[in-house]
């Protein structure tokens, strides 16, 4: 640990976390390698890929452009707690019913950008469409599925909770 | 849409009770990777683990003069920095070559760079530290002095006379050469009536896993076993050759491969750096782990692709194909890949290439040359995608020029789906292909004719769509043929071990790998079914040498193929030895016995007779009860190989329909269709899934990726901004179907899947791209990517 670490304490997923840490390690690193949260994966650390991306304070970020001593007092939401929560174990199922994961390593981050998607359409109550969940998914890099089963998944969860 | 959930089919191709075979059923083991419960090698994390960062050449060809690394050593947590002329005491070099492909010859390659670097990104000296971060900072300090030397980056000019040679013990930058001569080739160009001759060039690419290569090796020198948790798709081959270059037998060497974040051809190989993190913690005594960032995928994950084919086509008025003649060139870096060589992509250019029609002229030339870039090898689809666009690309742009619809025209000249089995004019063995049932069903889910009048109809009104198609054949379900015979220590048999635990429930154990694919659920299908359990009570083990049978892994799309043979007849075995307790425990015979939903039956009433956890009581717990000399056998293993083919060919046809903006390039993917047939379909869903995804990795390399180098042997584009990949934005929704043409080389009759998407897309996109652009009189396009700069440049607008 260089002399420079810094004393940083956040929530994650519900638990205070209080750690010292180098200001230049990332969010997710952080997660992953201090704290063993695995689940926020890292796939290209530029914030193209979006394997890493998570919530903090209700918005969805990379974990790779952001630094761990950014997150002081912040609300940090992982895949292990939006899992633990049930907050999108809808969204888990249908990606399981229609197989729209096959190694399952950008999983956790695409399943976080669209919860992130749904919340606002239910928000405005409106059902976003296939070309809105292409749209809002596109910076989430998936080399397995062609994307075509994840558009479906997402689109049968949309309708679920607009009851239709 | 909805999702529907999957029930079981009235008559099932394997018609067992509760079959599973051809059914959607979930895979069971998602739920940990929705959950991020998923273990990758880029999760482990060992006690006393220390982490491994490489300084890599930033030259394409340099003599390493001098390594300072004392700065490096005094590092904060550095443990240790080490030379490849280190190294090499703990490791034996290789070389990638391979006895069928007569006349290939490589260099021996080290596992870190000695005394020379031949590619921008070899690695030339190893900093181990406690944590990745600190191995990278002491790298910046680590000083190699360089002498560059020229570099050779033009296949085109390789072979040259005045071009340096980049192994003096090779004689010169040829690394493999094939040629095939069938029929009278020059008679039947001469009796043609139209003969189309362009020259074909494909985009050197790569895989980009979302999951980049890593690997944590665990020397233990109490035991003297090395335990290496290897993100790979062939556990048994790494086994093998991590003992062989550490001079250890097999047995002290376990490979372990849990989850992998995609592998697609590209997790198959020998990386020097993953052989160099494994020479290290046998060397430190302790774990060390290598996890490749972005930019060193870039430069160091096999490419592939870089071929330049110079192609022509002869055909009547009346649509008969009378030749085809390639001529292709490609580049594969300075070493062929061990062990695969990076000889089979040019070979399967050359033995795939007017597969599909009954041709009988065909003449052919392939080189493959050594370059100062990043090595090419064996990705998803091999060869594939090339032989189909030349082929399908001469195809279409024949039919354009005699004036003949372009599906009239492979309905001429298919090889007929009663005239097998057959052979191909470059030899390949058809068992069974569906090409015009294919082909016709293609057509009317498309609604082809629709879409023609649509076509007409908008480009009136100046919108430029178009129609492009391409039948392919696939090599599946490779035997011996494809990599034993050449002596390279690379299984095509594999195996399954079914066994019965105390509470009646099943584990399987495979050879075969987890990638994504789902040959987990694959295999879990095929045993419950075969052995006559629910799905739920079958465990899969896999990716583990000490608890799996010796097995080949996957690749060359053969786990459901070849690994799920295995399974089924493992579960079968099991069924038996289970049947011969059940009817000593009966006094019944127990042929007269079956195992349905778990329950042992009379086969002939269904009747119940004795619930599998009862049996398993008796047999674990009260032998006793059991007739004297009676031992009851609840594990049975089955190994499978196909023998009666060399390889179990798939067929089908694709489509694409897009719109071309003639003012900015830019393609827009409206929709794509996929027909094929794989013999056998255990689980439609993975099967689409498969052709899906694969769709769309073909999409990517017709319209997007591709590895730029300028002449000095520089990567230009090695990061995810400036390498474009396909996203879910610009990409269609893809339709598939089915013919079914199952292989009568094993009960199952499953050929591969994984691959038919790749072969075919690219030659598609690039065929619908051109019917566009015809009314234009745009110069055909045949330079992959097709770039909005190449689109407008073929539309004389820039």
């Amino acid at each position: 640990m260089s002399d420079h670490a810094l004393d940083v304490s956040m929530t994650i997923n519900g638990e205070r976390v209080a750690e010292r840490v180098e200001p230049r390690k990332t969010l997710v690193d952080f997660l992953r390698d201090d704290l063993g949260l695995t689940g926020s994966h890292v796939g290209c650390e530029h914030g193209v890929c979006g394997a890493c991306t998570m919530r903090v304070d209700g918005a969805i970020v990379r974990g790779c452009l952001m630094l761990a001593v950014q997150c002081e007092g912040a609300q940090v939401e992982t895949i292990e707690g939006l899992s633990d929560s049930g907050e999108i174990a809808d969204l888990q199922a249908a990606f399981e019913a229609r197989n729209a994961l096959q190694c399952g390593y950008c999983t956790p981050g695409m399943i976080a950008a669209a919860q992130d998607l749904l919340k606002r359409a239910e928000e405005t109550k409106s059902v976003p469409s296939r070309d809105d969940i292409r749209e809002h998914l596109s910076g989430n890099y998936c080399r397995c599925t062609g994307y075509h089963a994840i558009v479906d998944a997402v689109e049968a969860v949309a309708l679920a909770r607009a009851g239709k | 849409m909805k999702i529907t959930p999957d029930s079981p089919p009235t008559l099932t191709a394997l018609d067992r009770p509760n079959s599973y075979i051809g059914r959607s059923v979930p895979r069971p083991n998602l739920h940990r990777l929705t959950q991020g419960r998923g273990l990758y090698v880029s999760d482990v994390a060992l006690p006393r683990m220390a982490h491994v960062a490489f300084v890599r050449s930033p030259h394409a060809h340099a003599r390493i003069k001098s390594i300072a690394a004392d700065a490096a050593k005094n590092s904060p947590g550095v443990i240790a920095v080490v030379t490849g002329a280190e190294l090499a005491k703990v490791m034996t070099p290789w070389v990638g070559v391979l006895t069928h492909l007569k006349g290939l010859k490589s260099a021996p390659q080290s596992p870190i760079a000695v005394n020379v670097a031949c590619w921008q990104g070899e690695a030339v000296c190893a900093v181990v530290a406690r944590s990745r971060a600190q191995a990278e900072d002491a790298c910046e300090l680590v000083e190699v002095s360089y002498e560059e030397l020229p570099a050779v980056t033009d296949p085109e000019t390789a072979l040259d006379p005045k071009t340096p040679v980049i192994h003096a013990s090779l004689g010169d930058n040829l690394c493999f050469e094939r040629k095939l001569d069938v029929g009278s080739v020059d008679k039947a160009f001469a009796e043609s009536d139209a003969v189309v001759e362009t020259t074909f060039m494909f985009g050197r690419h790569t895989g980009v896993t979302t999951e980049p290569r890593a690997v944590v090796a665990d020397w233990n020198e109490g035991e003297r076993r090395m335990t290496v948790y290897h993100a790979t798709q062939a556990p048994h081959m790494m086994q093998d050759l991590f003992a062989k270059h550490l001079s250890l037998a097999a047995d002290q060497v376990r490979v372990l491969t849990k989850d992998v974040g995609g592998s697609f051809g590209i997790k198959v190989h020998t990386y020097a750096d993953e052989m160099a993190t494994v020479a290290l913690s046998k060397l430190l005594r302790r774990p060390v782990k290598f996890v490749a960032d972005r930019i060193e995928s870039f430069v160091t994950d096999i490419h592939a692709r870089d071929h330049r084919v110079k192609a022509k086509i002869g055909v009547k008025k009346d649509g008969t194909i009378t030749a085809f003649e390639i001529d292709d060139l490609t580049g594969i870096g300075p070493y062929s890949v061990y062990p695969r060589t990076s000889g089979i992509e040019a070979n399967q250019v050359v033995i795939l290439t007017g597969g599909p029609y009954t041709c009988a002229n065909y003449r052919a030339q392939a080189r493959v040359v050594f370059t100062n870039k990043n090595v090419m090898c064996q990705y998803r689809a091999v060869g594939h995608p090339i032989a189909v666009a030349v082929t399908e690309g001469l195809v279409e742009l024949a039919a354009a020029k005699i004036g003949m619809d372009p599906l009239e025209l492979r309905r001429r000249n298919l090889i007929a789906d009663d005239a097998y089995p057959c052979a191909s004019a470059a030899g390949l063995k058809f068992e069974q292909l569906s090409h015009h049932e294919a082909l016709a069903h293609l057509d009317a889910m498309m609604n082809y004719a629709g879409l023609r009048a649509e076509q007409k109809k908008l480009r009136g009104q100046g919108i430029y769509r178009g129609i492009g198609f391409a039948s392919f054949i696939e090599v599946t379900n490779p035997s011996a043929a494809f990599y034993g015979v050449g002596g390279a220590r690379i299984s095509s048999q594999d195996g399954a071990t079914v066994k019965l635990d105390s509470q009646g429930a099943v584990t399987v154990h495979s050879g075969v790998t987890e990638q994504g694919q789902g040959a987990e659920s694959v295999l879990a299908q095929c045993v419950a079914t075969s052995f006559g359990v629910s799905m739920d009570k079958v465990r899969v083990i896999t990716g583990d040498t000490d608890n799996t049978p010796y097995g080949g892994g996957t690749w060359a799309s053969r786990a459901a193929g070849i690994g799920g043979e295995a399974a089924w007849q493992a579960g079968k075995a099991l069924r038996g030895n289970v049947l011969a307790v059940a009817g000593a425990m009966l006094q019944a015979k127990p042929e007269d016995l079956d195992i349905r939903n778990g329950v042992v039956v009379d086969k002939a009433t269904d009747t119940e007779r004795l619930s599998l956890e009862e049996l398993a009581r008796v047999a674990y717990f009260r032998p006793d009860t059991l007739a004297p000399g009676f031992q009851a056998e609840l594990m049975a293993t089955r190994h499978y190989v196909p023998r009666a083919w060399p390889f179990a060919f798939t067929n089908g046809i694709q489509a694409s329909y897009l719109e071309v903006d003639t003012d900015t390039g830019f393609v827009k993917l409206l929709k794509h269709w996929c027909i094929e047939d794989c013999g056998t379909i255990i689980n439609p869903q993975l099967v689409d899934e498969q052709i899906r995804g694969g769709v769309v990795q073909g999409i990517g390399a017709a319209l997007f990726e591709q590895c730029l180098y300028d002449e000095r042997g520089q990567m230009l584009n090695g990061n995810m901004a400036d390498y474009l990949v396909p996203m879910a934005a610009e990409m269609p929704d893809i339709t598939c179907g089915h013919v079914v043409s199952p292989t009568a080389d094993s009960e199952l009759g499953a050929k591969g899947a994984g691959e038919a998407g790749t072969a075919g897309a690219p030659a598609c996109i690039m065929n619908a791209i051109n019917d566009a652009l015809r009314p234009l009189g745009a110069h055909p396009l045949t330079d992959m990517p097709f770039t909005p700069g190449k689109i407008l440049r073929a539309l004389g607008k820039v």
